[in-house]
């Protein structure tokens, strides 16, 4: 066929293609650089930078098209594990891990870290327990897995349900994020960038599928990291860290403890709604309450990492079982380049604005001095950023300063006083990073919809051609819901985002675990720890969410931590109390254990 | 394709699962343990770093990426002892 053909040849030349295309993209980069010299305005730089690579991420799509079924669900089995790992990690990290992490650990300090270690080390998890299991049994989608190996429509519908609702959760926080920044890229009003976000996420995935998402992912994957470490390292090179400032930042650290020591932690006198001021010690546990939170919050997003689906699946499109699990080994690694930046990005960042011996600091200076400069002006007239004098000293103290969290990473380049250039690089960046996730979610969505939902139990007899139409309506249907929601505002990007990972934690951790490492467990045992599990972490986020009260400190960020283990408990209970599976099944999961030898599904099915 | 043993089929499991443990017990140390104890050890200072905030930020990172690349070393070692290896 023509288009395996093409396929074929151009899997042979990743190398050259996107070793191109990132030396494009770094020359689009010096000659935005050079029109700003000859005064070329900021916000036409902001508009260029995005439509330029929305344009090669819609080519790259229209590219990918394709009619084949593998390839729509799986790429058709033939990503390198170099290139899988950019993919998921493009695929993994958000506009939350790009836009808010850096504000998170700038404000959150040390019970906040539980972010940075939960989203890394789930990947030990994905690698040791899930990986090159899933892969074996050569599933299209993770619900595919918990119908196949347990059998039975109910099985399958649950794991569809809870699948959708933890990717719809994370999928409107990603739309909002894009509509965030194509709102002020473009100026244009927040309701009208969700859908201009929007369909730039379709065409990146309607017509390929996973193929086109998983090579536009791994473009969108060069621009993020590009746009994350570009203006780190030149911040911290203005600043005498160092071109790596990731190693060298220590002493920063150690200065902005005595910082706070000497400014003092102080709640403001007034609080301003949606703005913080920094209470929080930038890297101390403060009691060991901080220690349960820490471990409580690194538990669920790890569990939730082994469980979301959009992950998962990525792991089904490489040619091997070798090949899958060292794209995990590939996708932690371009992850952790990310994530052992953030941090060093939000104390340099800090220290900027609290070091008295800086000339950019605030805290200390006279308040009008403060107000006067111009990226305080630029974020407090969109009401992300606040000064106001309330001890009536004429110097801002400390709890006077009032931020939004996620303006930490927006604004660095113009706290550090970058050229724009740098800001329309974090725009797109941004924007890659927000949409890239989009895109996996969406997909997994309708994937599962169409594949499990449409073709497993609906319609068994419906054609190719019928079962990727199908697909396809059922992605822009999503896409356009989640819009509307998003559109909505309802929680803001981070909450949103840990929601989703406790969903799937607390739905599909331990029936697709133990689906693989213990064989005694059955189609009763499994249904009942999808439903018990999600049933008991929603009753509790729904209490604690409208209450304010908790068990154990438990917030609504970690809720699969009374998900989980009520899924744990019923699914074993549940399945000791009923028959063994049959001889086939346990058959099925001892050859699900090796490497060699057909997938238990077959390559179309 | 020849045909695997049952004697095989369960002497590849008792490893991978032994390795699975091991692996899983490190990840444990140094997501769990080590973070826990951050107050404690930050203390003591590494790079200029106080220790637990070093762990936290970059050193159990680092951890968790060669917890992958070794698992998968060994895994692959055992795969071609027991003539599971693909290719």
């Amino acid at each position: 066929m023509n288009t395996q053909a093409q396929g074929t040849r151009f899997v042979d030349r990743l190398g050259r293609v996107y070793g191109l295309y990132t030396l494009g993209f770094l020359a689009f980069f010096a000659l935005m650089a050079i029109i700003e010299q000859f005064g070329v305005g900021a916000r036409t730089i902001g508009v260029l930078f995005l439509l330029f690579t929305l344009a090669i991420y819609a080519t790259i799509g229209w590219l990918s098209r394709t009619m084949q079924v593998d390839a729509y669900y799986v790429a058709g089995r033939e990503v390198p594990s170099l290139y899988n790992g950019m993919a998921t990690a493009a695929d993994w990290m958000s506009g939350a891990s790009f836009v808010a992490l850096a504000g998170g650990i700038y404000f959150g300090g040390y019970p906040y870290l539980g972010f940075v270690i939960g989203w890394t080390g789930g990947y030990v998890l994905v690698n040791a327990l899930m990986a090159p299991y899933l892969r074996k049994f050569g599933c299209y989608t993770v619900p595919d897995f918990i119908g196949t190996r347990y059998g039975g429509n109910l099985a399958r519908f649950c794991a569809v349900f809870v699948l959708v609702i933890a990717s719809f959760t994370y999928v409107t926080a990603q739309i909002n994020a894009t509509g965030t920044i194509a709102a002020r890229a473009l100026s244009i009003p927040f309701e009208i960038g969700v859908w201009f976000g929007l369909l730039g996420i379709l065409l990146c995935s309607m017509l390929g599928g996973m193929r086109g998402v998983t090579w536009t992912q791994v473009a969108q994957y060069i621009v993020l990291i590009i746009a994350y470490l570009v203006p780190l390292i030149w911040m911290s090179n203005e600043q005498g860290f160092g071109i790596i400032p990731h190693f060298g930042y220590g002493e920063a650290a150690q200065r902005i403890a005595e910082l706070e020591a000497e400014y003092g932690l102080q709640p403001a006198a007034e609080a301003v709604a949606g703005l913080k001021v920094l209470t929080t010690a930038h890297f101390d546990p403060q009691t060991s309450l901080d220690s349960w939170k820490f471990v409580t919050l690194a538990l669920a997003m790890m569990a939730g990492t082994a469980s979301l689906p959009h992950i998962l699946m990525r792991y089904f499109t490489t040619p091997s079982v070798r090949q899958a699990r060292k794209s995990v080994g590939w996708s932690l690694f371009f992850i952790f380049l990310l994530y052992f930046s953030a941090p060093a990005l939000a104390t340099l960042t800090k220290l900027q604005l609290l070091d008295p011996g800086l000339a950019t600091a605030v805290v200390g200076k006279a308040v009008e001095d403060v107000m006067a400069l111009e990226w305080v002006k630029n974020w407090s007239a969109v009401g992300m950023l606040s000064v106001v004098d309330q001890s009536g000293d004429g110097i801002v103290q400390l709890n006077e300063f009032f931020m939004r969290p996620d303006i930490v990473v927006l604004a660095t380049p113009e706290i550090a006083g970058l050229p724009y250039v740098i800001s329309g690089l974090v725009a797109a960046g941004g924007m890659a990073a927000a949409m890239s996730t989009a895109d996996g979610l969406l997909l997994a969505i309708a994937n599962a919809l169409s594949h499990d939902l449409y073709y497993k139990i609906i319609d068994p007899q419906a054609d190719t051609r019928r079962r990727l139409i199908v697909a396809r309506v059922l992605l822009v249907g999503i896409g356009a819901l989640a819009a509307a929601v998003a559109s909505l505002k309802l929680t803001g990007i981070l909450g949103a985002v840990a929601w989703a990972f406790c969903f799937a934690g607390s739905g599909l951790f331990f029936p697709l675990v133990l689906g693989i490492w213990w064989k005694r467990a059955n189609r009763q045992g499994a249904i009942a720890g999808m439903i018990a599990g999600f049933v008991a972490g929603s009753i509790y986020l729904w209490w604690t969410y409208t209450s304010g009260e908790t068990w154990f400190s438990l917030d609504h960020l970690r809720f699969s931590i009374i998900g989980m283990p009520v899924s744990l408990v019923a699914m074993v209970v549940v399945s000791l109390m009923t028959p063994e599976p049959d001889a086939e099944t346990q058959a099925m999961v001892d050859e699900t254990r090796i490497p060699t030898g057909d997938s238990i599904l077959a390559e179309t099915h | 394709m020849a045909e695997v043993s049952a004697e095989t089929r369960q002497a590849h499991w008792r490893k991978t699962s032994t390795l699975t443990y091991v692996i899983l017990a490190l990840w444990f140390l140094f997501g769990y343990v080590v973070p826990w104890f951050a107050k404690e050890l930050d203390a003591a200072s590494f790079l200029g770093f106080p220790l637990g905030y070093y762990f936290i930020v970059q050193g159990s990172l680092i951890i968790f990426v060669l917890l992958i690349v070794v698992q998968n070393i060994f895994q692959d070692n055992i795969d071609e002892e027991h003539g599971v290896a693909e290719e």
